[in-house]
């Protein structure tokens, strides 16, 4: 039977178990013995011209190495979307928390006494703190472009025509707030320039090779004179993604002071200097007929970048993915990206894709509740069908496979439906105030989006044993394990044999790495193609060795071993007997470049108890169906359902990262960042469904982020829903008890008047 | 100042400053860095071990206070064959862990958690774990791996 869709615990779990496993700042390498520590100094306010920095006294404090700024660095700056960013900054700081000195020192403890004394003078320039801020384009982060608008995409004039025919029209705005991705690991690096001339960098990152890349730009040196390393990374969630700016000058301090350099940020500085997600603001327009039939929508997307606008690709795969499940004649799309004094924008776990879900997913609900209907009835009417695939969407996105009104089907009758919206009434009925609330979510999101390819390599030596690179970069999704089943399914060699090795760009040169839910469909076909070379290698071997046709031999993967077609009794020869017969080994090194995106999708059911005395929300259950095509490992495939869901959840129940009206962020510490326990979130209950795509050579779709871009829409709705008999008709997340008990009483005065 | 702390059974003395935290103590002084930091406010629970066998998070905790105590870290939860602890093989068995930053720290708590309440529900364990964060597992399957380590049957 073959190993591929058995549950199989995890190869990489052995080292963390027991020993907490190798990140960053675990790294006990000779390279970095006598290593400097560093820490950056940064800038306390929002947005203002520094004046002044004096370093002096700082430089004089116990076990200084040294102190640099931007007058230092003399590194050319990098782009920013449309605008330049510097290293450090030098002459303008435009959020709090932006890089404007590195202090190193001998003694870890000596950092923080040290950045104290480094003096700046900050003259103030008002902070623009919000998107309202942004489009009012009275204070300008960067006064030479004119406007705080950096990008405009979609439809240049929208017509109101498209709504001509419909009975019903309704128009909200949806706030998709600002998070904070915090993964448990913090951002660190460690630097170290060899005799050779060369830098190693260790780097918690999806991204070994681009990360190379970078640096080696950023730094004025040939990308063979750049090691990067990816050892342990305690997770990524999209934030994680190449190098951030902190590592390029810690690569150039390295050099300066002749020493090697280990920086790990602390958790204040990774809430206010990672990027942050989501922080759209989308306000959608949908029409259509009594019975449900949506025949025009409108989805205008304005994005805070923050000050630097480092990921403009995010509002516009909102746009291309505005129309999810549904088969709607008309579309009109829209989008802006703007500048604010707060901290830059980027990727985090759906990119884009969540944003897009959650306002379409909201306003399918206000559309079904102005016609009186079953928001589940709404969103069958108008299901893209199962004949309708391949489907090419309005807005330009080519569907492969769905199975949309099934996933609905599964998730609602494995939740009881029709029971929940009984229980829904009867307590409606009996006036109890704790109200229950369904939430419906069905969606479809892109993975390997990018297009691009990715690397494989695969040996088998003369012992039998197998090693695999790949240039996907995991960090806890179990990727490692999945490829080595794949290789023991495909060449008949057990799990204990196959090692999986990557993230290190001297092994492995040319990558792409981990995001956007690509490792499995493109860094798992580049194994599944290098595996055929090798297997094509062993046959033309096997064959001269057998005295035997090529094309008569034939791989047994049961017993992994080569023979000779309907000639079983006949000698057979081991994979070991094979790889010695090569010259040194068999080898196959690949880039599979074919893969085009995949789009999985589900549906998710939400459960809510709201408390309408106190506004307090319980999520009761969540019922995902999440279908990514069919399943090598259900073990860590569930896995990825359940930390995208709890993700998920967390978006629409708690989570928001805030500032005041000057730009300090509010949210900086753990203290005060709602990061959602394990007291908030129910067990969930997951239903599998396995619709195969033709896009990639082993029929899969990515599951990394599926889950998050179901459930926050599917809570959101269903908390709306539990107060929807009380008047509500929307809330903005996170759906805190403040902002429940406030919706219920302006309702209820609505009502009363 | 001079501290010694029984670390995993083996006594570690040295000269520190007396402001050093016991989770630098023990991943510096001590060598052994699985004791991770997660935060700054005692928040996340990444850095929990047992001090005298009571769980403590190590950042809020001075290595001056655990002087002449025994710190019981996840390098120390293994049998010296290599036998993994139940709630090791618990979480491993369980899917309870994904980028493993958290993982430390979480079995450390679990072991304590067991220690107080060894037939925990579902609720009790979530509860229980309330003070240690994890981003990439949405505590399912760490809750499983709790109830696994229990040696009650886990649901699906």
């Amino acid at each position: 039977m073959s190993i591929v869709g058995t549950r199989v615990v995890r190869q990489e779990d052995q080292n963390l178990i027991t020993a907490g496993g190798t990140y960053v700042d675990d790294l006990r390498e000779e390279a970095l013995s006598g290593a400097a520590h560093a820490v950056f100094v940064r800038s306390p306010v929002a947005h203002a011209r520094i004046e002044s920095i004096d370093v002096s006294e700082a430089k004089a404090a116990p076990g200084v190495l040294g102190v640099f700024t931007a007058a230092d660095l003399g590194l050319d700056p990098h782009d920013a979307g449309p605008v330049k960013e510097p290293w450090l900054a030098g002459e303008v700081v435009r959020y709090v928390g932006e890089p404007v000195a590195l202090v190193l020192t001998e003694e870890r403890y000596q950092l923080a006494d040290a950045a104290e004394l480094v003096d700046i003078d900050y003259d103030p320039l008002g902070a623009v703190a919000s998107i309202d801020a942004a489009l009012a384009d009275e204070t300008l982060l960067y006064p030479e472009t004119g406007s705080n608008v950096m990008q405009v995409n979609g439809t240049k004039e929208f017509d109101d025509g498209i709504f001509a025919d419909c009975d019903v029209v309704v128009t909200t705005t949806i706030v998709n707030q600002r998070v904070a991705p915090a993964p448990l690991e913090v951002r660190g690096a460690s630097c170290a320039w060899g005799e050779d001339g060369r830098l190693t960098v260790w780097l918690s990152t999806q991204n070994a090779q681009i990360a190379r890349t970078q640096l080696a730009m950023s730094l004025g040196v040939g990308e063979d004179k750049v090691r990067v390393i990816a050892p342990d990374v305690g997770g990524g969630f999209g934030a994680k993604i190449g190098a951030d700016p902190e590592a390029t000058v810690l690569g150039w301090a390295a050099k300066e002071i002749g020493r090697p350099v280990r920086w790990v940020e602390s958790r204040s500085e990774n809430l206010t200097s990672m990027t942050h997600g989501r922080a759209q603001q989308n306000t959608v327009t949908i029409g259509g007929k009594r019975d449900g039939t949506v025949l025009a929508y409108r989805l205008d997307v304005i994005q805070d970048a923050g000050a630097y606008p480092r990921t403009l690709f995010l509002p516009t795969l909102t746009e291309l993915m505005a129309v999810g499940v549904y088969r709607f004649p008309k579309v009109e799309t829209r989008s802006r990206g703007v500048v604010t004094n707060t901290t830059p924008i980027a990727a985090y776990r759906g990119a884009g894709r969540p944003e897009a879900t959650a306002a379409l997913e909201r306003a399918m609900d206000r559309f079904a509740g102005e016609l009186g209907l079953d928001p589940a009835e709404v969103r069958r009417v108008n299901f893209i069908r199962p004949e309708e695939f391949p489907y090419q969407t309005p807005t330009g996105a080519s569907y492969d496979t769905g199975e949309y009104a099934a996933a609905l089907d599964k998730a609602l009758e494995t939740a009881g439906y029709a029971e929940l919206r009984a229980e829904q009434k009867r307590r409606r009925e009996a006036g109890d105030p704790i109200e229950l609330g369904l939430g419906i979510a069905a969606y479809v999101e892109i993975t390997g989006g990018d297009s691009g390819g990715e690397s494989g390599r695969v040996d088998i030596h003369p012992d039998g044993s197998v090693v695999a690179w790949t240039g996907s970069s995991p960090h806890g999704q179990g990727l490692g394990t999945s490829l080595a089943m794949l290789l023991s399914d495909q060449l008949g060699v057990p799990l204990e044999k196959i090692t999986v090795r990557h993230g290190d760009t001297d092994e492995v040169p040319k990558a792409v790495g981990t995001f956007g839910s690509r490792s499995l469909q493109l860094g798992g076909s580049a194994i599944r193609q290098a595996a055929d070379e090798v297997i094509a290698q062993a046959r033309d071997l096997a064959a001269d060795l057998l005295e035997a046709a090529p094309d008569d031999l034939e791989l047994d993967a049961e017993r992994g071993v080569w023979q000779v077609r309907g000639a079983p009794s006949s000698s057979v020869l081991s994979w070991a007997q094979v790889a010695s017969a090569a010259e040194g080994k068999l080898s196959a090194d690949v880039w599979f470049g074919g893969g085009k995106p995949t789009f999985p999708f589900g549906a998710h059911l939400a459960v809510v108890e709201v408390d309408t005395e106190t506004g307090k929300v319980d999520l009761r259950r969540i019922v995902a169906v999440d279908d990514a095509g069919p399943i090598v490992n259900p073990l860590t495939f569930r896995g990825q359902r359940h930390g995208g869901l709890g993700q998920g959840a967390a978006q629409a129940l708690m989570e928001v990262v805030t500032y005041d009206e000057d730009g300090n962020p509010t949210t900086a510490t753990l203290a005060d960042y709602s990061f959602i326990t394990a007291v908030e979130l129910p067990d969930f209950e997951l239903v599998d469904m396995a619709t195969p795509t033709d896009r990639n050579l082993l029929g899969v779709k990515g599951i990394g982020e599926a889950a998050t871009i179901g459930s926050t829409p599917a809570v959101h709705n269903a908390v709306v829903d539990a107060l929807s008999e009380r008047g509500v008709k929307h809330l903005d997340m996170p759906t805190t008890p403040i902002r429940v008990w406030t919706a219920l009483e302006a309702a209820g005065k609505e009502n009363e008047q | 100042m001079k501290v010694s702390i029984e670390v995993n059974g083996r006594p570690v003395a040295e000269e520190v400053p007396d402001r050093t935290l016991l989770v630098h103590f023990l991943r510096d002084t001590a060598g052994l860095t699985g004791t991770n930091i997660g935060c700054d406010t005692t928040s996340c629970g990444a850095c929990t071990v047992l001090l005298d066998g009571e769980s403590v998070k190590s950042c809020t905790v001075l290595a001056a206070q655990a002087d002449g105590h025994a710190v019981t870290t996840v390098e120390g939860l293994s049998s010296s064959d290599g036998e993994l602890h139940p709630v090791q093989r618990a979480f491993r068995e369980q899917h309870g862990l994904q980028c493993g930053f958290c993982t430390p720290g979480m079995i450390m708590a679990s072991v304590s958690l067991l220690a107080d309440n060894p037939k925990p529900s579902r609720d009790e364990v979530r509860a229980g774990l309330e003070g240690n964060l994890c981003r990439c597992t949405g505590y399912h399957n760490i809750v499983s791996a709790v109830i696994d380590a229990s040696g009650q049957e886990v649901g699906e």
